[in-house]
């Protein structure tokens, strides 16, 4: 039970998040008459939200460096899209190997940037705000300011398409992959509640483990269905999630997460206890600029074009979503779920007024104060701890 | 002469530590006072007690100021009212020239706008008070810490002071620096300032001193006043020592194997300044079994020398040799250090050695995430159960290994950065200042851990300012000054007196 307060009082931050989630959508849920959790709508958000989400998980250990971000991932994300239009539509290059060389563009930008940043030792703000600048600046020249547009049907459906094949009155495979999800977390949580045993660690008692593992079966099981009783799933949501799942175990629980912890923790403790945090520091700024490709893909072939003006602002988005996810200014402190929290309120405040018709203008001043009070309820909390 | 300051019955308490027991200092008008006593004596403490940084409520005792009770509650209060105090490290703003650190917060405005010609006057009348010779537009970066200090005296002496505090003025200053500085002591006097000057150099305590107070442990043992009898270093030094030590370090039987780790003509130089030897062909050995440790003052280059040994964290051009059982080393990183088994626990245990965020598992697997790990996977079950192990074993008092380290007390602090290195298994440890504030019993752990140590046959080098320390812990001694190894004492021939006259010894050559 102990253990039980003590997850949750180290992650209040994060509950509180995810509890702001459940009543927004709440919220809206009311306000739109029950459009905005459509499976339509719940699809059309993911979609919508894919970039931001992506992006969130690669700021999320830049902030854990140090509080570092990066001010350049929009721009990225548009000359991407010009170099992946570029290769897909004027030379006509098959879609595989015009993503996979996209990818290597977007790593070699972050080596670029890294360079500077880990080894020079340039402080990060400056040399993605310089990024910021020239990639928006490449990007124009190789559009020469024009649009390209449009991408052949396989390229759209990354973003647009559906894991859908319809014979029983909704979509079989995404139910498969419902019932695997569900299948995944009880083996996992069974093994790794062996391991504690096997360690002589208090694990939760046989009740709550059931309550636990029904609640989260049952959150999966509505989810695919819902989904499920539309199209399917969203193709996007795939490489999301893995992502996802893939930068959760990563940080949590991998030697080289640790020292990104630690570096952003206390840096020079981090260098006495043998971390080249030089090196920790480059990687993850190679790793921004590689997420960043992806989401400029994704948002390309979202938008069916690249154009010159794609990624406005997405660097703001994915700072905002991490920090209104719990991600301290000084590093250290943060979660990748944190910041996909964080993404999808902010998503969902977006979504959620637009459908109740309010414009952009209203939209930004509400994001705005959700992150100071997000960010504010955090610190005095923290400060009120402290007496 | 009457008493310009008069500090009484002033005692302060600290979490488990009592820093200041019943103090009582008096201060004459017009003299230079000298206030000394080993390192944790508690000499800071009772200077940040007089001028407001412990404020008035958090001590017990009265402190009168020209006649007056005072009761500051910042350092503000304190220097409205004419007491200054100049610390090691300077409050200087290195990117505004010396006419703006000079009157920084006293700006010298009409009509709400700064009016440079009168600063440039005034600057350039204080300046010459203070014998600095330069121009006031020049930046604070551009002048040497010599002349930094000039200016913080200036600065002072522009805000009418009425006591000057000088906390280790000369650390930083070489021979003659200090000496102008100390000229200007005797100057200032004149002028009618009175002075109060903290400093471990005792040569420059006899020779400007009026009257000496020392302290020891948090008390006041004696005023010494020039009028009544003649001062010298050696009548000083007898009065900061001589305290009974039974029983304050545990009982060990040292079982001293053959050499296992030694350095050989080790030289740095200053990372800032290339061309300036920090370490000067250093050599040492500690054997299998031993604890040695590495005696001198502050800024004799012990920490310098620790940080360039393991894997190269201070100084450039490093030359000479690290051996280990006979075998030379060639360290380039840290990692390099901690995979050759080398292990060095900091001095500053907030700034260097502690993720303070994090709690105690994450911080004692920290340098040894290898043996926590596999294919780059850390089992959190096995890194519990090491914190738990060390938790046992060190005593570590906490509600619970998943505590963050910040809420630990100094000595429970201690010990996780020590369960941090004895986790990855070094076979020579090097420990700086492992007990610098942390309480009696505390400290008693801590040298038990290290005397286990010994005992399992690891080499063990201990950096301490704390000469009863040193004295008590270790086999045997290196006193270390500027930079050079200046006396190795054994166990027999040990004694604060001897480790002193090695230090007085190499000044004093310097002089000459």
């Amino acid at each position: 039970m102990d253990a039980l307060k003590d997850a949750i009082r180290s992650n209040v931050r994060q509950y509180a998040m995810l509890l702001a989630l459940i009543v927004i959508t709440l919220f809206f849920q009311i306000t739109t008459n029950g459009i905005l959790l459509y499976p339509q709508n719940v699809a059309n958000l993911i979609q919508q939200n894919a970039y931001v989400l992506i992006l969130a998980v690669g700021m999320t250990l830049c902030i854990l460096t140090g509080g570092n971000i990066d001010l350049s991932v929009g721009s990225i994300c548009a000359f991407i899209g010009a170099v992946i239009g570029t290769f897909i539509i004027n030379w006509k290059m098959p879609i595989a190997p015009a993503i996979l060389l996209t990818l290597l563009v977007g790593a070699l930008i972050g080596v670029w940037q890294g360079f500077w940043i880990a080894f020079v030792r340039i402080p990060p703000f400056i040399v993605t705000l310089a990024g910021m600048l020239t990639f928006r600046g490449l990007t124009l020249t190789i559009l020469k300011g024009l649009t390209l547009s449009p991408y052949p049907a396989a390229f759209q459906f990354i973003s647009a398409g559906f894991l859908g094949n319809n014979f029983v009155g909704f979509h079989i495979s995404t139910v498969g992959v419902g019932v695997v999800l569900i299948a995944a977390d009880i083996f996992f949580g069974i093994k790794a509640r062996k391991k504690q045993r096997q360690y002589g660690f208090a694990v939760l008692p046989v009740s709550l483990f059931t309550a636990k593992i029904a609640l989260i079966s049952l959150g999966i099981s509505l989810f695919t269905y819902w989904l499920a009783s539309y199209k399917g799933i969203p193709m996007i949501l795939l490489p999301i999630a893995f992502l996802i799942a893939v930068y959760s175990f990563f940080t949590a629980k991998t030697v080289p997460g640790r020292y990104i912890y630690a570096m952003g923790g206390n840096e020079k403790a981090a260098r006495l206890s043998g971390i080249k945090t030089d090196i920790v520091l480059f990687l993850v700024y190679v790793n921004m600029a590689v997420l960043s490709a992806i989401a400029g893909i994704a948002f390309s072939s979202r938008l069916n074009a690249s154009s010159p003006q794609a990624g406005q602002n997405f660097e703001l988005d994915a700072i905002a979503a991490c920090f209104i996810g719990g991600a301290s200014s000084t590093g250290g402190v943060g979660t990748v779920f944190g910041a996909i929290i964080g993404a999808l309120v902010m998503g969902v405040l977006n979504n959620g007024m637009s459908m109740m018709g309010a414009g952009t203008d209203k939209v930004m001043v509400v994001k705005g104060l959700v992150l100071l009070l997000a960010v504010g309820f955090d610190i005095m909390s923290k400060s009120r701890s402290k007496v | 002469m009457s008493a310009i300051l008069k500090m009484e019955h002033i005692t302060k308490m600290f979490p488990g530590v009592k820093a200041l027991n019943d103090v009582n200092f008096d201060v004459e008008k017009g003299e230079i006072h000298c206030l000394v006593g080993e390192n944790g004596a508690g000499k800071s403490t009772l200077m940040n007690v007089l001028c407001g940084i412990y404020p008035y409520g958090t001590y017990s005792g009265s402190i009168y100021f020209q006649g007056e009770e005072t009761q500051f509650k910042t350092i503000k209060d304190s220097e409205h009212t004419g007491i200054v105090i100049i610390f090691q490290e300077l409050a200087l703003v290195p990117t505004l020239s010396i006419r703006e650190n000079i009157f920084l917060g006293n700006e010298r405005v009409e009509n709400g706008v700064i009016n440079w010609y009168m600063t440039d006057r005034d600057a350039s009348e204080v300046m010459k008070r203070v014998g600095l010779h330069e121009n006031p537009q020049t930046l604070i970066k551009d002048i040497g810490v010599g002349k930094q200090q000039l200016v913080e005296i200036a600065k002072a002496l522009s805000r009418d002071v009425q006591l000057l505090i000088l906390d280790e003025p000369t650390a930083a200053l070489n021979e003659n620096e200090s000496n102008n500085l100390l000229n200007l002591m005797l100057e200032l006097k004149k002028d009618g300032v009175t002075c109060v000057l903290i400093s471990h150099k005792l040569n420059e305590v006899a020779r400007v001193a009026d009257s000496i107070t020392i302290l020891r442990d948090g008390a006041t043992i004696e005023t010494i006043k020039r009028g009544n009898q003649p001062i010298n270093e050696a009548r000083i030094i007898r009065g900061m020592v001589g305290r009974d030590m039974v029983d304050r370090f545990p009982k060990r039987d040292a079982k001293i194997g053959e050499i296992g780790f030694e350095i050989k003509d080790w030289t740095v130089h200053d990372p800032l300044q290339p061309d300036r030897i920090k370490i000067n062909h250093v050599n040492l050995n500690v054997r299998h079994g031993e604890i040695i440790g590495i005696a001198g003052l502050m800024g004799a280059g012990r920490t310098e020398l620790a940080m360039s040994v393991f894997g190269k964290m201070y100084g450039v051009n490093i030359s000479g040799q690290i051996i280990k059982d006979g075998r030379c080393l060639t360290i380039h990183t840290v990692r390099d250090a901690i995979g050759a088994g080398i292990a060095y626990a900091t001095e500053d245990r907030k700034t260097y050695g502690l993720i303070l965020i994090k709690d105690i598992i994450d911080n004692i697997s920290l340098a040894s995430l290898n043996k926590v790990s596999a294919n780059m996977v850390i089992n959190r079950n096995r890194e519990i159960q090491a914190a738990e192990e060390y938790r046992e074993k060190l005593n570590i008092k906490c509600s619970g290994v998943t505590q963050r380290t910040n809420d630990l007390s100094g000595g429970n602090q201690q010990k996780v950065v020590l369960s941090k290195w004895i986790f990855a298994e070094p076979d020579c440890l090097i420990l700086d200042e492992p007990t610098r504030g942390i309480d009696v019993g505390a400290k008693y752990e801590i040298y038990t851990i290290m005397n286990n140590l010994a005992e399992m046959g690891k080499t063990v080098i201990m950096i301490s300012s704390e000469l009863p320390e040193i004295l008590g812990v270790c086999d045997r001694i290196y006193v270390m000054d500027e930079g050079e190894i200046v006396g190795e004492l054994t166990r027999d021939n040990a004694s604060q007196e001897a480790i002193m006259k090695c230090i007085m010894d190499n000044h004093r050559e310097e002089a000459i």
